[in-house]
């Protein structure tokens, strides 16, 4: 009896079955870059505002530091998103006719929020605390990038889960001393590593184990 | 005519592009299956607006005539910096220690400086903008003024100053006020004030 098939397919077939592998192994990893992209996760894309506030202008240009507006960041688990007040107290006098600013004096006036559309946003089932971060020496710049120079604002990093545990697993390389917590375009004075496990002693930061438990986010 | 001709068309899918177009209804399908109801949950975070109240907010500011525990305000030297006969008081409602004029170093950087500058001398950016210019602290008449004038101006205002009681808790404005004290001192001192193992700093360029 005749073979069915022809020599020649036993070259296939191992083409075929190796292709297989490789077209799997690249289908893996093509979604998981995918899912990690700024397109699926959102970092780096400004978003349209009911006002376009510019940080770069107010951060970067006049230099008003982050906590004028975002009061309780070193407080509370929520930085703040300033009141219309907040904005009034300069621009009661400054641009005060001008027609891009108008939703704010209308919010003044009526007494109605303004409606920002959120940037940084966490899954609900995160418990993220800002004053913690601030108080153990992560500066807004290490999340939130170099904020005076958006002149729409971004979120800078993934938020991916991943993301927050690079830092959790070795806060030495991202921590700074407390009085440049605001600062924009930081540079450590000397290694950053040296200078980073000195600062882990000194404001008591918990070791990896207790940093990357399941319960100090997920709670 | 022509709308016709391409529904004529689809009947003769081949099999491969029918098994394509049933992936693509299937992918869809499941994708509008996804649900973020975990990363979503139906609760209020700060500044969640909901369609329960009027107002679109979440928060609800407190009905007039309530108060908090622990929020009754009755140390009324602390909040208003008033004496009972309604003068400004002259002395601090708590110790003034190092740790508290530099505790107002750091909120003056942040809250009143754009206007009134580093040194007090009301130059800030906001002010270089087209903001009413303030007036230097370093006069005689707000050199004599005392602590408790400071922090009423600080809580409620004063001319074209708005008022800071919602950015700067009372600690702090307390703080503030020792420090525009330190500020008025250090643009207004003789060699003699600097105590004597002070001075060399001086010469190396200051403190710090």
């Amino acid at each position: 009896m005749s073979q069915i098939f022809h020599r020649s397919t036993n070259t296939f077939a191992r083409i075929t079955i190796f292709g297989a592998v490789f077209i799997v192994a690249f289908l893996t990893w093509a979604l998981a870059e995918l899912d990690r992209s700024a397109y699926a996760t959102g970092a780096t894309q400004a978003h349209d505002q009911p006002v376009p506030f510019s940080h770069a202008h107010h951060v970067g240009g006049i230099g008003i530091d982050c906590r004028y507006c975002h009061t309780t960041v070193e407080s509370s688990s929520f930085a703040n998103i300033p009141p219309t007040k907040t904005c009034m107290n300069c621009h009661s006098q400054i641009w005060n006719t001008s027609p891009t600013l108008e939703p704010v004096r209308a919010s003044f006036r009526s007494g109605q929020s303004l409606e920002w559309t959120r940037v940084n946003d966490l899954p609900d089932f995160v418990y993220f605390n800002h004053s913690i971060h601030v108080d153990k020496g992560i500066g807004c710049e290490s999340c939130h990038g170099r904020v005076d120079r958006m002149p729409l604002t971004w979120q800078e990093n993934s938020l991916l889960m991943q993301w927050c545990l690079d830092c959790h697993r070795h806060p030495e390389k991202h921590v700074r001393p407390r009085e440049f917590i605001t600062t924009m375009g930081y540079v450590p004075a000397g290694d950053q590593e040296e200078i980073g496990r000195r600062l882990v002693k000194e404001y008591k930061i918990q070791d990896a184990r207790v940093l990357t438990s399941c319960s100090t986010c997920h709670r | 005519m022509r709308l016709r001709g391409s529904i004529g068309g689809d009947r003769s899918l081949t099999a491969a592009a029918l098994k394509g177009r049933v992936l693509v209804v299937v992918a869809v399908v499941g994708a509008i299956g996804c649900r973020q109801d975990m990363h979503d949950q139906p609760k209020f975070i700060p500044l969640r607006p909901t369609d329960f109240f009027g107002d679109g907010r979440s928060e609800r500011p407190l009905l007039e005539g309530t108060i908090a525990r622990g929020h009754l305000r009755d140390d009324a030297a602390f909040y208003t910096g008033k004496g009972p006969d309604g003068k400004p008081l002259d002395t601090f409602p708590f110790a003034v220690t190092k740790e508290v004029i530099e505790r107002g170093q750091d909120r003056f950087n942040v809250y009143c400086s754009p206007c009134h500058d580093r040194t007090g001398r009301g130059n800030g950016m906001v002010v270089r903008r087209g903001y009413r210019p303030p007036p230097s602290y370093h006069s005689d008449r707000l050199r004599q003024v005392p602590h408790g004038y400071i922090f009423d101006v600080i809580t409620n205002g004063f001319g074209a100053m708005p008022d800071y009681a919602a950015q700067i808790p009372p600690e702090d404005r307390w703080a503030i006020v020792a420090y525009v004290r330190a500020l008025q001192l250090s643009q207004n001192a003789a060699l003699s004030d600097v105590p004597p193992e002070a001075r060399a700093q001086l010469d190396q360029g200051g403190a710090r």
